[in-house]
């Protein structure tokens, strides 16, 4: 039962999807670091992007890997417009009304996608997609493995701009404290917007990882932002490392409780999950309470 | 003598590695007017917050009217009548000063005309009866404090927690305050005060503790610690008392 | 209590519809808002006045509807008692969330959060539970007597929901004129000071989320008879979660008529979406995201805020007008 040649591929499936996982909770992590604000709308633009990777296949025959690299800027600027010229001026800093410009924003996204393309559940046919590699003794699909190195990938990109770029140390600056950074010079508002639009950028980045396996309609985005949320709130809100990692333990636990347990406890279980992390940890393992 | 009503006793409070009061012991004598002063960061405003119940102490008790309230949640210590100010003034921003005071006058009033009129005569023993229909934003400095304090004792407290009343108050506006301090006092109710402005505690004081990195390193009546070299070092850094007594000497 | 004589002029008027029209399409579209106008009236109460947003007030919604239609169909339970008790049952249900929340200390965002995942929990239950249908739903059967809370007109229905509404912003109005009330604002405006005068804060904020809870629950409860089914995505969906916010918001948060003025604006819209349209699912949503963000971006107070604000620039114009004529 608990032979490494069963353990072993469970566990490498899972540090992959945890690698998606960790991605978009990065993306809500460091908004929450930087900005102070719980971003309600990052699982319909997740939604989003799928949506738009997946039209960049169907129409315009982008593969999604590829795809991924147009996408990302495009996202970029529609999350920085969103902050820049939507939610930080509606908001007038407040932060009940940060939540529901939030709130509204993505109930707006949500049901535009689901008015223009209704409920239907679409895929997309990557043939080598599932394709298998072999590592080790293990055979992981090709699309998984890409996954994992485009997210280490990434994550080593966000390292390299936080620490030696000025944009970066300046968004340090503005998390740390926001007065002092204002006072600096530094322009609040258009970190805000970087910072924001680096969130969303993962988002497209991580759609189109997800395209190729898995499905997309109105409501996708918000099973893997719920997980997203549970994450961030475990591994401490605003802790990239915590995004990190607990990205990666959540993937490797969903895989190894899949491979014992079943698909039985499903979605419940998520919610179940996140509602207890809420209720017994919201500082989480690295963070400071909110 | 009598009991003091408020008693600290040994009472630290780590945070993580930082221990921001380190086995701080003072009291309060019934009816008198009682000072904690210090420089910024000794922990002043952590004291406080441990005896009005805002916080737990690491180690140590707290003793009021012969009890151990160690602990007790602020509501309750509130309803035995343990009041305090907040530092940076906590006013209900959307409210009226009548409201204001009200929500303080409602502990032992259930009816809201009986709150609202009982609000109004606070109101006018701290001389802001011309602002009872002002909302709370648009105060002064002055008049904020005011009202904090109106609050305050708009729950007809035995002990009064006042931390830095007098702070951002323009020397004309201190002085004004001064005799509505005493004169709470004067009504009996137990005043801890912790304040910067030496002239206030000189003249209001009748016992002064000093704090200084979390303990308790002087205390005397407030000519005493004026004359403490160890209280001039405190604010002043090492060696600054026998500078200044040597500076003397030489003319 | 002063405030009820508006309150029975707006009821007064209200209650004058029936006898000026017959017209179906009008008296469904006002039970409809008078439905939204409950829920919102609910949401007001923890949200608007105890400063508390919750994104999950379907849970109390749905509770109420599944409970009524449950109780009447698979155990033979009086429609009227069934009713009772679903508002009995949203109640507790707003008390345990309420319970586990304010002792974990959430607030704010983290607050909206557990209350929209507490629905959503809710929701995916029913859908595969058999006790409620699972996919299906549960229909109520047909049978127009009075003493099965069902009635062939609309307008028996029209005057129920009225009263609900009568009754809600009689208990609101109740509510801020008391020592509760007072102490549930001070909450709003500022946890820590209203607990160093005293207050109870946790007991507090409960009270007021079972209160809440009990108000839409009865809304929840009203739809299911007047509307005869239920299913998960009616009950416990984020259309009635972010109608339950989106009407105080509209109307003004922390009034007693913001949630009617608000239902009526939310409905109104509602309609002209339908008739540009069609009925293609989303696009009210999409207007009802859009008509928040704008108004919390350009009217954070919402109707009653914009009559107050307008109220003061007359009497301020009015005033320096007599002054004028004083010195001229």
């Amino acid at each position: 039962m608990f032979t490494p040649v069963i353990l072993v591929p469970a566990v490498l499936n899972g540090l992959m999807t945890g690698a998606v996982y960790a991605l978009i909770a990065l993306g809500l992590t460091l908004i929450y670091g930087v900005l102070h604000i719980i971003n309600f709308a990052h699982g319909a633009l997740l939604t989003a992007a799928m949506f738009a990777a997946f039209f960049a296949h169907k129409l315009l025959g982008f593969d999604p890997y590829m795809a991924a690299i147009g996408l990302s800027p495009l996202f970029f600027l529609i999350g920085y417009g969103l902050q820049r010229y939507v939610i930080g001026p509606a908001a007038h800093g407040e932060d009940r009304n940060i939540l529901l410009v939030t709130l509204g924003l993505a109930v707006v996204i949500e049901n535009a996608l689901l008015y223009a393309f209704r409920a239907d559940t679409r895929t997309i046919n990557l043939p080598y997609a599932f394709d298998v590699v072999e590592i080790g003794t293990a055979f992981i699909a090709v699309s998984r493995v890409i996954a994992f190195a485009t997210v280490i990938a990434v994550a080593l990109l966000l390292w390299i701009l936080m620490r030696f770029t000025r944009t970066g140390k300046a968004i340090r600056a503005v998390a740390k404290e926001k007065l002092g950074a204002e006072l600096s010079g530094i322009d609040v508002a258009h970190i805000y917007a970087v910072t924001f639009g680096i969130g969303t950028a993962c988002l497209a980045i991580a759609a189109c990882l997800l395209l190729p396996t898995y499905y997309v309609n109105p409501h996708a985005g918000n099973a893997f932002v719920l997980v997203a949320f549970t994450i961030v709130v475990l591994g401490g809100m605003g802790s990239v490392a915590g995004a990190l990692l607990g990205g990666l333990f959540v993937g490797v636990v969903e895989s190894l409780s899949g491979l014992y347990l079943g698909e039985s406890l499903g979605q419940i279980g998520i919610f179940v999950m996140f509602i207890l992390v809420l209720l017994f940890r919201p500082s989480g393992l690295f963070g400071a309470r909110a | 003598m009598a009991e003091p009503l408020l008693r600290v006793e040994n009472v630290s409070k780590r945070f993580g590695g930082l221990l921001a009061v380190d086995r701080a012991s003072f009291a309060a004598e019934r009816g008198r007017i009682t000072a904690l002063i210090g420089p910024n960061g000794a922990g002043k405003t952590t004291l406080f917050a441990m005896v009005s119940g805002f916080l737990a102490p690491t180690e140590g008790r707290i003793h009021y009217d012969g009890a151990d309230i160690t602990g007790q949640p602020p509501h309750k210590l509130a309803r035995r009548g343990v009041a305090r100010t907040f530092q940076i003034v906590q006013p209900f921003a959307e409210l009226t000063v009548r409201e204001n005071i009200a929500v303080g006058s409602h502990l032992y009033r259930p009816a809201r005309a009986d709150a609202l009129a009982a609000a109004a005569k606070v109101a006018d023993a701290v001389d802001i009866g011309d602002l009872l229909d002002t909302a709370a934003t648009a105060l002064t400095v002055a008049a904020r404090k005011r009202l904090e304090l109106a609050r305050a004792l708009a729950i007809e407290p035995r002990l009064l927690l006042l931390d830095e009343v007098l702070a951002g108050l323009n020397p004309s506006e201190v002085r004004d305050m001064v005799p509505v301090i005493r004169a709470i006092a004067n009504q009996g109710v137990t005043i801890v005060m912790i304040e910067h402005i030496m002239q206030a505690v000189m003249s209001l004081a009748e016992r002064v503790f000093v704090l200084s990195e979390g303990r308790i390193i002087a205390e005397g009546s407030p000519q005493e610690i004026a004359a403490d070299p160890r209280v001039v070092e405190a604010y002043l850094g090492r060696g600054a008392a026998q500078r200044m007594t040597a500076g003397a000497a030489n003319g | 209590m002063k405030g009820t004589s508006t309150i029975l002029v707006v009821l007064a008027l209200l209650a004058l519809v029936p006898v000026l029209t017959t017209s179906n399409v009008v008296l469904n579209f006002l039970v409809t808002t008078l439905l939204i106008a409950l829920v919102g009236q609910g949401w007001n109460l923890l949200g608007g006045y105890g400063g508390q947003y919750s994104f999950g007030h379907a849970a109390f919604f749905g509770t109420g509807a599944y409970v009524t239609a449950i109780l009447q169909m698979r155990y033979g339970v009086n429609a009227w008692l069934g009713f009772v008790l679903a508002i009995a049952a949203g109640a507790l249900v707003g008390a345990i969330i309420g319970a586990m929340s304010f002792r974990s200390g959430l607030r704010g965002s983290y607050f909206a959060l557990v209350t929209l995942a507490f629905a959503e929990v809710l929701r995916i239950i029913a859908s595969v539970a058999p006790i409620t249908g699972a996919g299906v739903g549960t229909l109520i059967k047909l049978d127009l007597r009075p003493e099965a809370f069902q009635f062939q007109s609309r307008v028996p229905f029209y005057f129920i929901a009225l009263a609900l509404v009568a009754a809600s912003l009689i208990i609101v109005r109740m509510i801020e004129d008391s020592r509760f009330g007072a102490y549930l604002v001070a909450v709003r405006e500022n946890e820590d000071a209203a607990r160093a005068l005293g207050v109870d804060v946790n007991a507090v904020k409960l009270a007021a989320m079972t209160v809440s809870a009990a108000i839409t629950a009865a809304a929840g409860g009203f739809y299911a008879q007047y509307f005869l089914f239920v299913d998960s995505g009616i009950a416990y969906g984020p259309w009635i979660s972010v109608e339950a916010l989106l009407a105080p918001i509209i109307g003004g948060v922390g009034t007693v008529f913001g949630p009617l003025l608000g239902a009526l604006v939310v409905k109104t819209l509602g309609e002209l979406a339908k008739l540009v349209t069609g009925d293609a699912p989303g696009l009210d949503l999409v207007i009802y995201g859009g008509v928040l963000v704008l108004v919390v971006a350009f009217a954070p107070r919402g109707i009653a805020g914009l009559i107050a604000d307008a109220r003061r620039l007359v009497r301020r114009f009015h005033d320096k007008a007599t002054m004028e004529r004083g010195n001229g």
